[in-house]
Formats: structure tokens, sequence, C-alpha cells
């Protein structure tokens, strides 16, 4: 298995756990366990059973005729906007809440950064009666008004991260400074596939269910579970992660990554990190990461809040690395025409951090006879205000 | 023998380190602050590494990172300083820091240097243990001690590793939590540096985290070597209109 962590939590190069020794208790009882626990029959069964019932899985794998008409080839569209909630970020609460519980656990914290996964977070927390704390920067929370409320309606506290740039880093910083002072009692859901191991596996391995449906429904679809592409956006990486997962030893299938590129990736205001980055160690890990020469993490911009993020999981740093995963970028104006495109062809609106997939087509130019599967992560509620304050439709 | 080696040897209790962020409050203050630190009757200087993200530090500590950063503090221009500290400061020297700017320096250069400048240890605190192994050759070749922490929450078969892997002294976090001043210890803590005290390390330890005047100072020295002042030094510097007075007054009160 290439592309799978090693027992020292490395892909290749990148992940491992770079924390400081107050977390090393922390990390190591997750680090030990949650294998174990995740692959526990009951466990298996109660996980399941929720995605089912809870959040609706599986979602559908729609075959969008005008879209795909559009670029002359056959687009599917993997429709995780209608999770509960709202986007793929549920199917990782509900694992890691459940993991929690067997932990004996009984506070939970989070980072947010556009919020989806601070809701998908408190919302599990309600399911459980967990008391929740979501950190999330004092800039983001302006910008996304009601996802706070949302998360407050659930009975979750939401606390402002005031360090640095006030957004998702920040939280992120915030929320391990709240780990370490509260070693015992409190399990840290961390949304995305960063982190110290065995976060990023972890993460992955709760997103894997995405393409696990991918395979079964184009089996059923297509006569054949391996699509030609599978394109998916990557702020840290956890949908994409999910949406490649099955496919990763598929070495015939092209996996794409979509970075948001914001201004332009050389504009010096962009989340772009692969073509940016450079191996360096934030949050836990070895990854790639957007820094200046003296090693101070740059602050990345991108319309879309859940890609503003500095660096990318090891995992996809990994799969850039050694070309398994061709990644692409789309600028902000891209991004907001895809989802304005989408919406007028297929009458969803999606989520800006998955509209970014979508704009890569043009770049892509699929073949008329591939198979297409693009990962609607979210729905675009959440951004009705960036769409309305863009005002191009 | 190491500076740091010899001062342990020679001295058994109360040693006194102190910590502060290069850069901080002005950009060329790193040196100075070393000179009256010396002059002032401190044992250790521990200088930080600025950093954009330290995870591990309270707010105190948080904004003079910021503040040094944007002062213009490189890791480069801390290696020059430090060169100019040499010049009259004789005590031990330990840079303190996140790996990630280490790592961009590259670390055998970053090693080099420190030990040409005249750096006698480091403290990197999210530096794995397995990592430094790979580095540990080079280390002991330039002189160089590393120090690794422990916390109350660390296993004894791990401190024993940690303790092996260390030189100079281990760094012992006296709670759960992030850097930053709080007032004195609780019964835990102490059942805890009591432990620590008859645990036979082959280090020496220094007590860090919450250390803020003469008290806790004291009371941390009762079962180490002595302790290591952070934030509550930082907050001295950030209000401070005369270092060498200002500075030569809270060391005496931590001594007392």
């Amino acid at each position: 298995m290439k592309y799978t962590v090693n027992e020292k939590g490395f892909y290749g190069k990148f992940g491992g756990a770079y924390i400081p020794e107050m977390l090393y208790p922390n990390v190591e009882e997750l680090r030990t366990n949650y294998l174990s626990i995740i692959y526990e029959p009951e466990f298996q069964l109660e996980f399941s059973k929720l995605l089912k019932d809870y959040v609706g899985r599986p979602t559908p794998l729609y075959l969008a005729h005008r879209l795909s008409e559009k670029y002359n080839t056959r687009i599917y569209l993997k429709r995780e906007d209608l999770c509960h909630t709202g986007a793929h970020k549920i199917n990782n609460t509900i694992g890691q809440i459940l993991l929690a519980k067997r932990l004996g656990k009984n506070k939970i914290i989070a980072e947010t950064g556009a919020g989806q996964h601070g809701v998908a977070t408190a919302t599990v927390c309600a399911l459980m009666g967990m008391e929740c704390t979501v950190y999330m920067g004092q800039l983001d929370i302006e910008r996304q008004r009601p996802n706070v409320e949302r998360m407050r309606i659930l009975g979750a506290q939401v606390v402002p991260a005031r360090s640095g740039n006030m957004t998702l880093k920040d939280a992120t910083n915030e929320a391990m400074r709240h780990w370490i002072n509260n070693p015992s009692d409190t399990h840290y859901i961390i949304g995305s596939v960063v982190g110290p191991h065995p976060y990023p596996d972890m993460v992955t391995r709760f997103q894997s269910v995405i393409s696990e449906e991918i395979k079964a429904q184009l089996q059923q679809a297509e006569g054949n579970p391996y699509p030609d592409h599978v394109i998916a956006c990557v702020g840290g990486g956890s949908n994409a992660a999910g949406a490649f997962y099955h496919f990763l030893e598929d070495e015939h299938v092209n996996l794409v990554g979509a970075e948001a590129a914001g201004k332009g990736v050389n504009s010096g205001e962009s989340a772009a990190t692969t073509a940016l980055g450079k191996t360096g160690v934030l949050h836990g890990s070895k990854t790639l990461l957007m820094q200046t020469e003296d090693g101070q993490v740059v602050e990345p911009y991108s319309i879309s809040a859940g890609l503003d993020y500095p660096g990318i999981g090891p995992l996809h740093a990994h799969l850039f690395d050694t070309q398994r995963v061709q990644f692409l970028s789309a600028t902000d104006d891209e991004a907001m025409e895809a989802g304005i495109e989408l919406s007028r062809t297929e009458g969803i609106i999606p989520a800006i951090e998955s509209a970014h997939a979508i704009a890569v087509l043009n770049q892509l130019k699929p073949d008329p006879d591939d198979v297409v599967v693009i990962n609607l992560s979210g729905r675009g509620d959440k951004d009705l205000e960036t769409y309305i304050r863009w005002g191009k439709y | 023998m190491s500076r740091l080696k010899k001062l342990f040897q020679e001295k058994k209790q109360n040693v006194l380190s102190v910590f502060y962020t290069a850069g901080f409050p002005k950009r060329d203050d790193t040196v100075s602050i070393a000179r009256h630190l010396q002059a002032a009757g401190a044992d250790i200087i521990e200088i930080g590494i600025p950093f954009s993200d330290p995870v591990a530090d309270g707010p105190t500590i948080q904004a003079s990172n910021k503040i040094a950063l944007d002062n213009g503090m490189t890791v480069k221009l801390l290696l020059e300083q430090v060169k100019e500290i040499r010049k009259s400061v004789t005590m031990p020297v330990v840079l303190m820091g996140y790996l990630n700017p280490v790592l961009q320096y590259g670390f055998e250069k970053f090693c080099n240097d420190a030990a040409a400048a005249g750096v006698d240890g480091l403290i990197l605190p999210d530096m794995p243990l397995d990592e430094f192994n790979e580095h540990r050759a080079l280390t002991t070749s330039l002189g160089l001690d590393v120090i690794f922490l422990i916390s109350p929450t660390t296993s004894p078969e791990r401190i024993a590793v940690i303790d092996g892997l260390s030189s100079g002294f281990v760094y012992a976090v006296s709670s759960s939590s992030t850097t930053g001043a709080k007032k004195g210890f609780t019964s835990e803590q102490e059942e805890y540096f009591r432990k620590l005290k008859n645990a036979g390390l082959k280090n020496p330890f220094l007590i860090g985290f919450g250390i803020s005047d003469h008290q806790t100072f004291s009371k941390a020295s009762q079962f180490s070597s002595g302790a290591i002042v952070g934030s509550a030094f930082i907050n001295l510097l950030k209000e401070s209109n005369n270092f060498e007075s200002d500075i030569a007054q809270f060391v005496r009160s931590l001594k007392a």
C-alpha cells in the first residue's frame, strides 16, 4: 500500500506527530486505540446506522446531464451537499464522537473556519449530549454569522480566536491550547485530514465512505466501478481524501485536487498550497506549508473560508509528491462563475469550496467518453452572502 | 565540559533560568537584556525564537512573538545577536523554539551556526524524539546540549527515555497547561515534583510554567535544581522603562 500511513504515522516524508510533550499522552491514547475501536463490529454497526438514518447516506451519485452536455463528457456529482448539516463534514464528526465516547471523554472541542465543521460538531454533540466548545477566528465569526448562530442554537459555545489573523489557523492554535490545558476529559475533533498522527489517517477513514459509495454506485450505473477522473476541492483536504481513498491503488483512475488560487496563484493572495508551499511543520504534522523563507506561516487567502488554510493534509502532500494526484487551481472568479453555472444548468447551488472542483473542468478537458466524478462536498446556503456580494448573476 | 554541565556541577539549587523572546520589545533588545540578566545574577538565559503559531504558549508569550516578528526578527538575526551577547556574557545561553523556523534554516546548518555563535543548548518542544535521534551525533559532536520537556502526564517509562536523550538538564513543565503566570502550586503538583526528585534522573531538572515570583520560585527549587521564569519576565519587559534597574530588581525579588 503505497499511499497509506506507515506505523510511525508518515506518508512518505510527510505526517508524523510534531507535538509538545503536554499533548503527547492524549495523542498517544488516540494512536494506540483508534484502529481497534473503529473496527469493532459494534462501533461499525453504530457508525453505519447513524450515517444511514441520521446523515442520510448513501448520498446520491447523480448524472448531471446538462453539465455533461456542456463539457461534452459524462459527469456524475457525488451529492455530499445532501448530507444532514449540508456538507461531508458530518461523516467525520459522527465517527469521532463515537470514538470519544469509547475513550470515556465527555467534553468536545473543535476548530472551524467557515463554520461547517463547527456546525457538524455541535450537531453530534447535541445528538450525544456532550458539552461542545468551538473555536472560530474572530474574523470568521463576523463573516459567517448564520453558522455561528446555528452552533449556538445547537447548544455549543463559540469562542472567538483573537490571535494572529483571527481565521482558521488561529482557531486551530486555540483549540490545541485548550486541549493542552484540559488533557483528561476532553476530545479534540479535528475537522480535516490535518494534525498529528493519527488524525489524518483517522479522518480519512471516516470520510472514505464517500469513495466506497462512489465505487458501488458507478458499478450499478455504468457497469464499472472505475471512473476516469475524480475531482475534489482541497483546503485541508478531508472531502478529497474521502473521495480518493478507495481509488488510490487504482492507478488508472486520474485523481484531481482543486485548490483555491484566490486572486491568482502568484498574486500574493492565494491558498494554492501545492503551488506555493514548502515542506514544514504546522499543527502537529510535517506537510506542505505556505511560509516565509524564515519559516513563518503565511496567511492564505480565498473567497471560500473553507479553503483558506496555509497547509494541506500530509496524505495530500505525499500524493502531490508522488504525482498520484494532479493538482489544479481555480481563482475566486472562476469558482464563483462555476457556482453560478451549476446553479443554472442543474438547479444546484454549490458551496463555494465545491465550486472550485467544478471550475477546474475547463483545465482538465475530459474526453467525450470519459466518466468524471465531482465530489460536491457542500451546499451553497451558507455562502449566499458571498454570492450576493460577488453579484455577477 | 559544557557551560550547562559546569553550572549544575557547581550549583545544585536555586538555579534561575530566565526566558525571553528574541527581538522583543524592540528588535535589538535581545543583546542588552542578556547583559542585564548576567549583571543581575541570573544563571541561564533562554532565548525564544519567535514563531507565527506558538501553540504551547499562553497569551503573554504569544503577544511577544507577534511583536518580535513585526519588528523583523529572524533566525539569522538571532544568531548574530547571540554572537554579540557572547562578547560579554559568560553564562549558559539556550535557544528555545518551535521546529519550523529551524527546519527552514536547515537543521544541520542551524546546529552548526548556533554552536559557532556560542549557544550552549537547544529546546525544541515539538521535535519528536525519533527525529532527534537522527541528529544526535551532530549535536553531540558540536557540544550542544539538547533539553526535552516532561509534563505531569508523562509516564515514568517515557520520563526515563527523555532523561536518557536529554543533556544539560530536563525541563519539567509544572502543570498540564500552556505557558503563563499562575498563583502557587497545588498539592498534586508538589506530589509530581517530589516523584521527579526521587526518580533518580541522570540530569538535573528545572521546573517551568507558572513560576512568577519568589514564592513559586523557592517552592519549585525545594524539589529541583531550580526553575524557569518566562511570562512574568516578558510582562516586566513590556512595562519597563529602565531595563537595567528593573531586571536587577526582578532577579533580586525572585531569589530574595
